[in-house]
């Protein structure tokens, strides 16, 4: 389809299934985050506030290199995990979602959060003289008034997990049919001689995929918001 | 019965007072700083008193002495805010049921349909809160608080934010909440003319403290 090799096409749908994953998984944590970030004030929290936001401003190969010593097979969390719970990062495509994810993760935080802090907090004041206690009112009004940048959270995170490269080549390497995604198969085909066509053709999907995650996510925040405003 | 004794610092502000609060409306009335929303907020639990108590009937719901502060959701003290609040992603019949939905209660069609005629809202309750004047809004907002079955209903300038017609529009429905629905109202308002024809008993507050009790005749 669309004139690609299997192993390209591979590479596409792995591309998918990660990002995916790494939303997915991200989301609940990112949402507990921002949540805590936002409205409660704890000892340590800029230490907090400067580890989620630091896989923005570190290079992405070291940040890899940090998961490799944190979650390689032989490192120390790495390691139980496989001994305790049979989860194995690295060199697997699972390692490819977790290096997104943690990639992804201060974009998500951060829309997420700029939408909680813009919730009207009097409307929550009004749930519990209604009788809703605090995780009610979580569930039926702050979680739905951030919807907006729940929506875009994790739309931005997608975008992000699909574009990421340095963190995941360190982390997990270039594994064809394991670890090679999207932009990890271009990479590739720019350094063998007559891979130009190739890659072109994945650079063009890359392109599709992104802008439509974000023209969908455009418009889900719009249809969120509009809801929002009582129209 | 409501009997409310208590004292509050916010920086420079302070509030001390005590009263009770019979069947029918009682008015808070006094001029804008007076400390009339830092003690409703205080009923309902909004806002902890640094001393005090604070019953309802025999149900101790603040009682700084012996450590008692019941949180906001369990105190069953409904409050109709100036500006409303209605949930905006929900629809009126949805802010309607609120209270039901997280008491855990069955539906009460007959209450409900008596609610939406006492306050003539039938025809807004497919809408959002974004499409409704404000008139509307505050009668659903009545509504809403009135449908948790509240112990008391406490009402924070309820018609503050309307302009004169409308609030002529609303008074006759605040007058059969008093009389028909017979629920024991606070009424807070620094509008002489809107307390004298709906509360039965005023409390005049000036800068944080009691300045009078007794009848609408404290008005003048």
């Amino acid at each position: 389809m669309f004139g690609l090799s299997p192993q390209e096409w591979t590479a596409v749908l792995l591309s998918l299934r990660v990002a995916t994953v790494a939303t997915a998984v991200a989301l609940p944590f990112g949402i507990a985050v921002a949540y805590a970030l936002a409205r409660s004030s704890f000892w340590g929290k800029p230490l907090v506030e400067a580890i989620v936001y630091v896989p923005l401003v570190l290079p992405p190969v070291v940040t890899g290199y940090l998961l490799l010593i944190t979650f390689g097979r032989r490192a120390p969390v790495g390691a139980f995990l496989a001994d305790h719970f049979g989860i194995v990062f690295s060199f697997r495509w699972t390692g490819a979602a977790l290096a997104c994810s943690i990639m992804a993760f201060p974009l998500m935080v951060r829309a997420i959060g700029l939408s909680i802090e813009a919730i009207d907090r009097r409307l929550e004041d009004a749930a519990a003289t209604l009788g809703a206690n605090p995780m009610w009112i979580f569930l039926t009004v702050t979680l739905p008034l951030a919807l907006p940048g729940i929506i875009a959270g994790a739309m931005l995170a997608f975008a992000r997990a699909l574009g990421e490269f340095g963190a995941t080549i360190t982390f997990v390497s270039n594994i064809p049919g394991e670890t090679q995604i999207i932009s990890a198969a271009i990479y590739t085909l720019t350094q063998v001689p007559g891979g130009d066509e190739a890659a072109l053709r994945l650079v063009i999907i890359s392109v599709v995929i992104s802008l439509g995650a974000l023209i969908v996510s455009e418009w889900l925040a719009r249809r969120a918001t509009a809801r929002l405003h009582g129209i | 019965m409501l009997t409310i004794a208590v004292e509050k610092t916010l920086g420079e502000f302070a509030v001390n007072v005590a009263f009770t609060s019979e069947s029918g409306v009682t008015a808070l009335f006094g001029p804008s700083g007076a400390g009339k929303t830092t003690i409703v907020n205080m009923i309902a639990g909004l806002l902890k008193p640094d001393s005090g108590r604070i019953a309802l009937n025999s149900d101790v719901v603040f009682d700084a002495a012996a450590g008692i502060n019941l949180p906001t959701w369990r105190r069953r003290i409904g409050y109709v805010f100036q500006e409303g609040r209605l949930f905006p992603h929900l629809s009126v019949r949805h802010n309607l049921d609120y209270g039901r939905w997280m008491s855990g209660e069955a539906a009460d069609p007959a209450a409900f349909a008596h609610a939406v005629e006492l306050l003539d809202i039938g025809h807004l309750l497919d809408r959002r809160p974004g499409k409704l004047s404000g008139g509307e809004r505050q009668r659903v907002a009545i509504g809403r608080a009135l449908l948790m079955r509240p112990r008391l209903l406490l009402l924070d300038e309820p018609l503050a934010s309307l302009d004169a017609a409308r609030k002529q529009d609303i008074v006759p429905y605040l007058l059969r909440l008093r009389d028909e629905a017979k629920v024991p109202m606070i009424y807070v308002s620094h509008d002489p003319v809107e307390i004298a024809r709906i509360a039965t008993r005023v409390v005049r507050l000036d800068d944080g403290k009691v300045a009078a009790t007794g009848g609408v005749e404290l008005l003048t």
